[in-house]
């Protein structure tokens, strides 16, 4: 189960409807071994695009280093598609290099850029296994 | 010559948990050769058809290789090469 502070969930939500219709992408990272999606990071997405992310390689670096001195990983790595449904692609699958990581998934493929509720999921990505898992929407993090 | 390498999550089950090891080489292709002596397996999840796999980032004191040789890249005692595979994905 994926549990996350409600100031987190709607700052996803914010950049995804921002981004709209190029893919919105980024991570929350937290403390190792922790679970717990603490620090929201909005990343660029390099490809700019309507149908594909990819952090910029430079960015990436630097925020794998930052996440290092902290001793943090990525605890959620979240992306938006935003004519299809918020279900892992199979390029999603292939590329989800992050075992740890729950893989959030926002669709604005409904609402576009405007208010209005958005699909919000969140899945395990395990040597190319998909498991879908259920989201806890907390105040705070306890 | 020893050059440090740092491992990503994904990659550790080849080097048993370490985040870091030391390798080898005069070239980045010469590293991952010696990488490979010692972590077997780890060469094809960099490398495919003779090229630096597409969504596998490679740096060199910070440089993103694509942009200084590629697996010709050189490297000197004491460079830090850090691994890193992309996060990326599309609809």
């Amino acid at each position: 189960m994926l549990t996350i502070d409600q100031a987190t969930y709607d700052a996803i939500v914010a950049h995804a409807k921002r981004d709209h219709p190029d893919e919105a992408c980024g991570i929350v990272a937290g403390p190792e071994g922790s679970d717990r999606p603490e620090r929201f990071i909005e990343m660029i997405n390099a490809a700019g695009s309507p149908t594909f992310y990819e952090f910029d390689s430079t960015d990436l670096l630097q925020l794998y280093k930052e996440m290092d001195a902290n001793d943090e990983e990525p605890v959620v790595v979240y992306h938006s598609h935003t004519a299809t449904e918020a279900y892992p692609s199979r390029t999603d699958i292939g590329l989800a290099m992050e075992p740890n990581a729950h893989y959030v998934l926002v669709s604005t493929r409904e609402h576009g850029p405007d208010a209005g509720p958005v699909e919000f999921r969140s899945y395990r990505i395990v040597d190319g296994n998909v498991t879908e898992e259920e989201i806890s929407i907390v105040a705070t993090l306890s | 010559m020893a050059i440090e390498v740092k491992i990503p999550t994904i990659l550790r089950t080849y080097t048993a948990g370490e985040k870091a090891v030391s390798a080898e080489g005069k070239t980045l292709s010469a590293l991952i050769d010696d990488l490979e002596a010692n972590h077997s397996g780890i060469k094809e999840r960099l490398i495919d058809n003779g090229d630096l796999r597409r969504f596998v980032n490679v740096y060199i004191n910070d440089e993103d290789v694509r942009f200084i040789g590629g697996l010709d890249a050189e490297l000197k005692d004491g460079d830090q090469v850090v691994v890193l595979p992309a996060v990326a994905g599309g609809c």
